[in-house]
This record gives structure tokens, C-alpha cells and sequence, in this order.
């Protein structure tokens, strides 16, 4: 299959799943084939594009075959391509464990062409390259995970929607205000001519500002500090399928899109953008995990967790050398599959004990010690215990951090890995040791239907994070990879300006030399 | 017509911002609505004010004449309008459903059910 096609179809496949999954609304066992099918389908196609990418190096596309600096292009580089993989592993996961766990109500309301929509939206902010598209595929993943958070309708849902709904609308708004002042200060929305044409502005303060725009809308998105607060307020109100996959995937998009424009597009004054970072990293650790030593709810100790894990990943970022970035894009790697997989074991233990309340979970390891098993893994993997691969994402951090001379972020990387094995041995001895509540024994009964499926994801992503603990290699290649193109960023430059000449001279245009710069914005 | 445009647009974002900081949620969303039409000023302000004729290609030719005013920021507003567009319809609706199981759309008081009921 032609490079071009290949790398639509992570946006075509969800597409077409979508709208097969509305013909038959009225077929829920249908859709849920649909679903499952779509989710392997974008797993299979992010995986040959892996292959070609390894081939041939940086893919490009032009959509509509508008030549590069007039149409939309679509670039897949190495971590364009980490991000497509994992999101289609958590995709497949969630769409198995939704089948006992997405009721009948939901699904006849559009559970599943939103969840398809959602992982357009996904899919086509790790694909595009070029900035007002980057905000498009933002609002579509948006708008869907307004609806997913909202179906049901349960009066809790309602109130932590508006939350969310309303800081992300501002969010993207700041977004919006960035890609026009990029827009009229250079001319341009590719960003790899971006990359080129901001370094020759010439008002470095502008830029700059411009940067912090884009610092704060994606910061909100990432739920980076003191941007976070909508998180907690409303990770925890839909169900567990819908929860695990906004904890995997959605805040990872906002830190994806940091680590793409502080890497390909804002680097001119690294010395104060990435030390805000830098800064914003380390607070927003210990926030997260602080936040989450107070709370007795399964999965908001889970939302603040997610949060002081955010940290770890823009510390990567914001120590800016190519070590620190392949920290960084692991530990997104394994993030998203251990935090997506705590949250489906939280599902469980509620669907088991009827309560996400860590008082009335108690005592579940004496019935479901294969849940207690699955939960171990995940969750010391979160808190960095050793050789999990938590501990190896934190352990290139606190490397690149010594390398670099980042003393206190080092420190703080340590201490809040602590914290963290604090919170999870809390969530282990409230609700998997008996804490003599005595009414353990009542609320055992059989299993409700369905529940053994629910197994079957977790397992497999708990088999998925030993696997990357024991064969780290792998993915430390690929990360490395990542790593390189990210902090050099021409090559990804050369591979999307180089097919524009491809392009240009089979098509000979004349009088258009100049770009879009020239022609139509001065 | 630059400077006017900028004026235009600053207040706008002024009362966008203080309607976003007001506790109705219905004040919220007309804030919302308020500071996304400033920043399709914005983006328009930033295609460059031209007094220039039309986009448009004429017959028999591949591409526009020099001097015509840009059509791309019109193109990008257009979008960032049919989006907001969409949004706002669902959060009004959000906002209605709440209003009707809770009764109200004062923020701090659906703040304070949330915080009772923990």
C-alpha cells in the first residue's frame, strides 16, 4: 500500500467505524464487533506505519494535493508514530472491557460512533502537521469527549462536564490566539516551515509571548500546574471505560503537543521557556501527588496521580537534551498503558463491590486475589519499584537530570516517586487487605455476567507493562529515536519541505516561489 | 483601520473575560462566545488589513492576481466559527440539563451541592 494511504487510515478506519456503528443504532451487539474491529484495524495500520517509517524514514503526505505550504500535511515521525501505537493498544483494551461495561442506555445514545469520533480526533492531532489543523483534530476530540463524559446523565456526570467543558472551551481559545499571532508574525501554519520562519522574526519577545499562549492553552489540556484543577473535578464521574481511556489518552495528547511545538517550533529562547517548564514540572508533581495522599476515592487518587505523573514527562521535556526527551516520550509510553489499566481494575473492584470508596472496597484480595495480582503490577509499575518499567522511565530522567546538573528537579523526581508508593500502598491496604470492617464476607456473591471479559484487557495490559519492564530495549530504541528527531528538529523539517519541492518541480507552478508568506500575508 | 480594529478587539477581550469570571455559568458561555468572536478579529486583524479586490482567480488562469486581499484568515475564521459554533449549542444544553436537576446555574452553589454530597 502506497505511503499516502497508509497514513490516513488511522482517520479513516474510526471514520468509517463511526458511521457503520450509527446504521445500526439498534444493534448493540453490532457495534460493539464495530468497535473492537476499528480499534484493531488503527492498531494494525499504526503498526505498518512503524514499518515503513523504520524503511524509509519521516513519512509525508499532502492532503488534497495541495502542494506543502497551502494544504494541510500529515507527517509521521517517530513519535507521531510511539503515540498511534499505544493509543490503538489502549483503544482495543477499552473496547473489550466496554462491552460488559457500556449499559444499554449508553450505548443506544452513541457510546460507540463517539468513541470512534474521539480516536479521530486523537489519531489526527499525533498525524497533522500544520497548526489551525492541530486545532481542529483538538475540537473534535473535544466535542466527542464532552458527549462521552456526559452520557448517562447522572446528576454527578452533569456537574463535573461543566468543569471540564468550560476550562477547555478558554483552552482553546488561548490555542486559537496563538495560531493567529503565528499567523501574522510569519505567514505560515505548516509548522516545519514554522520552525524555519520563526527563528527569522525577529522580535524574539514576540515570539516568546506567543509561546506562553500556547504554553498555557496546552497546559490545560495536560493538566500541567496550577492549570490542573478541572481534572479531579471530573475524571472520576463517568464510567470506568470512558475514565481509563480520557486518563490514557486525552491529557497525553496536550503533552504531545507541548513536546512537538517546544521542540520543533519554540526554541528560540530555551533559557526562560523550558525553565518555566522546568519549574512548571516540578510543581506540578508534588501538587498531584499531595493531592492525591488526601483523598479515599479510588479513582481520584488515580486523577491526581495522573497529574504528578504529567510532571515527569514535561521534566523530560523542559531539561531539553536529547536524554531527557527519550525519558520523557518512555515514560509517556508507559504512562498511558499503566494508568489506563488502574483505572480498569478500579471499574472492576466497583462493579465487584458496588462503590469506588476505598473504605467500602476493603478486604477484596481474600475474594479476587487475581484482580489484587493485576493491580500490584500497574501500580507498583506507577511508583517506580524496580525493574518495573516505571522505574526504568524514571531512571533515565534522574540520569539526564544529574547530566544536565538539575540538582533539585532530581530530587523532587525521587521524593514524589516515594509519595507515590505511599498512595498506592494505600489503595492497597484499604481496599485489597481486610481492614476488619467485617462486612467483607457480605457483599461477596457470584460474579455478574460479563465480568471474566472485563479480566481479559487488564490482563493483557498488565502482561503489556511486564513485557516493557523486562524488554526495555525495544522501546528505548524507539524512544531514543524519537528523541533525536525531536531535538534536531531538520530532519523533520527537510522531510516535509523536501517533498514540497518533490512535488513542486513534478508539477511545475510558476510564479509561486515565494510560499504562502510572501503571496498572500504581507 | 488597524489601530480601530485592535481597540475593537482588546475591549472585546475585556468583557469576554469579565463575563468568564462571573459565578452564572450562563454569563460563563456568553463570555466564551464573547472572547472567541475577539480572537476571529484577531485572526482577521493578523491576514493584514487591505482595501484589494476580491479573492478571486480570473477566467482562464491558474492562480489569483498580485495584491488581493487574503482569503486564508477568512478561511480559518470560518472554520474556528462553525466549531465554536457547535460548541456553544452543546454547552447550552449542558447548561440546561444541570439547571435542571440541580435547580440553579450559580457555580458556587453547584460547587457547594458537589462538596455536601462527599
Amino acid at each position: 500500500m502506497p505511503a499516502h494511504l497508509l497514513i490516513i487510515l488511522p482517520l479513516v478506519i474510526p471514520f468509517v467505524a463511526a458511521v457503520a456503528a450509527l446504521l445500526f443504532a439498534r444493534r448493540p451487539g453490532v457495534q460493539k464487533g464495530i468497535n473492537i474491529a476499528s480499534m484493531t484495524g488503527i492498531l494494525a495500520a499504526s503498526g505498518a506505519l512503524l514499518v515503513r517509517l523504520q524503511a524509509e524514514g519521516i513519512l509525508v503526505t499532502t492532503i488534497g494535493d495541495w502542494p506543502v505550504p497551502f494544504g494541510i500535511v500529515f507527517v509521521v515521525d517517530h513519535l507521531s508514530v510511539i503515540m498511534l501505537i499505544v493509543s490503538a493498544i489502549i483503544g482495543v483494551a477499552v473496547a473489550i472491557y466496554a462491552v460488559p461495561d457500556a449499559d444499554s442506555t449508553r450505548v443506544r445514545f452513541g457510546f460507540y460512533p463517539f468513541f470512534n469520533l474521539l480516536m479521530i480526533g486523537i489519531n489526527g492531532a499525533f498525524l497533522t502537521g500544520d497548526l489551525f489543523n492541530l486545532y481542529v483534530w483538538f475540537e473534535v476530540m473535544l466535542i466527542s469527549s464532552f458527549v462521552l463524559i456526559v452520557l448517562g446523565n447522572t446528576d454527578e456526570q452533569l456537574a463535573g462536564a461543566v468543569k471540564y467543558v468550560v476550562i477547555n472551551l478558554v483552552s482553546s481559545l488561548l490555542f486559537l490566539a496563538g495560531v493567529g499571532l503565528v499567523y501574522g508574525m510569519t505567514g505560515t501554519l505548516n509548522m516545519a516551515e514554522l520552525s524555519v520562519a520563526l527563528a527569522d522574526v525577529g522580535q524574539p519577545g514576540l515570539v516568546t509571548v506567543v509561546a506562553m499562549l500556547f504554553l498555557i492553552s496546552f497546559g490545560i489540556k495536560a493538566a500541567l500546574f496550577p492549570l490542573f484543577f478541572w481534572l479531579p473535578a471530573s475524571y472520576h464521574t463517568p464510567p470506568a471505560s470512558v475514565s481509563a481511556f480520557f486518563a490514557g489518552l486525552l491529557t497525553k495528547v496536550g503533552v504531545y503537543a507541548l513536546f512537538r511545538v517546544f521542540t520543533l517550533l519554540f526554541t528560540q529562547d530555551v533559557g526562560y521557556t523550558h525553565t518555566l517548564l522546568l519549574w512548571g514540572a516540578g510543581l506540578t508533581m508534588v501538587t498531584g501527588v499531595l493531592g492525591a495522599a488526601v483523598q479515599n476515592d479510588f479513582r481520584r487518587v488515580l486523577s491526581f496521580h495522573i497529574i504528578s505523573q504529567i510532571g515527569y514527562m514535561i521534566m523530560g521535556l523542559a531539561l531539553y537534551t536529547p536524554l531527557a526527551i527519550l525519558g520523557g516520550v518512555f515514560y509517556i509510553v508507559h504512562h498511558i498503558i499503566v494508568k489506563a489499566n488502574l483505572f480498569l481494575v478500579s471499574g472492576v473492584a466497583k462493579r465487584l463491590r458496588g462503590s469506588y470508596s476505598l473504605k467500602s472496597l476493603d478486604g477484596l484480595y481474600a475474594y479476587h486475589p487475581w484482580l489484587a495480582t493485576l493491580f500490584v503490577i500497574p501500580a507498583f509499575s506507577l511508583a517506580g519499584f524496580p525493574p518495573l518499567s516505571g522505574f526504568w522511565a524514571k531512571l533515565i530522567l534522574t540520569i539526564a537530570g544529574i547530566e544536565v546538573g538539575a540538582y533539585w528537579i532530581v530530587a523532587v523526581a525521587v521524593a514524589v516517586g516515594l509519595f507515590t508508593m505511599f498512595s498506592m500502598t494505600k489503595i492497597w491496604v484499604k481496599a485489597f487487605l481486610p481492614g476488619g470492617g467485617g462486612d467483607a464476607a457480605d457483599a461477596v456473591g457470584p460474579l455478574r455476567p460479563g465480568t471474566r471479559v472485563m479480566y481479559a484487557p487488564i490482563a493483557g495490559l498488565a502482561a503489556l507493562t511486564l513485557m516493557i519492564s523486562v524488554f526495555a530495549g525495544p522501546v528505548y530504541d524507539l524512544a531514543e529515536r524519537s528523541a533525536n528527531e525531536l531535538h534536531n528538529s531538520s530532519e523533520y523539517v527537510e522531510a516535509v519541505l523536501d517533498h514540497e519541492k518533490s512535488v513542486a518541480d513534478s508539477a511545475s507552478r510558476p510564479g509561486v516561489d515565494g510560499g504562502a508568506g510572501d503571496v498572500y500575508a504581507r | 483601520m488597524e489601530t480601530l480594529i485592535a481597540l475593537v478587539t482588546g475591549t472585546m477581550v475585556a468583557v469576554g473575560v469579565y463575563l468568564l469570571l462571573q459565578r452564572d455559568l450562563i454569563r460563563k458561555i456568553i463570555g466564551v462566545v464573547v472572547l472567541s468572536n475577539s480572537i476571529h478579529l484577531l485572526i482577521f486583524a493578523m491576514g493584514r488589513m487591505t482595501r484589494a479586490a476580491s479573492p478571486l482567480i480570473p477566467p482562464g488562469q491558474k492562480y489569483p492576481p498580485e495584491g488581493i486581499a487574503n482569503p486564508l484568515s477568512q478561511a480559518l475564521i470560518l472554520t474556528a466559527i462553525v466549531i465554536g459554533f457547535g460548541l456553544l449549542a452543546f454547552s447550552l444544553v449542558l447548561i440546561y440539563r444541570l439547571y435542571e436537576s440541580r435547580g440553579t446555574v450559580d457555580a458556587d452553589a453547584i460547587i457547594e451541592a458537589t462538596l455536601g454530597d462527599e
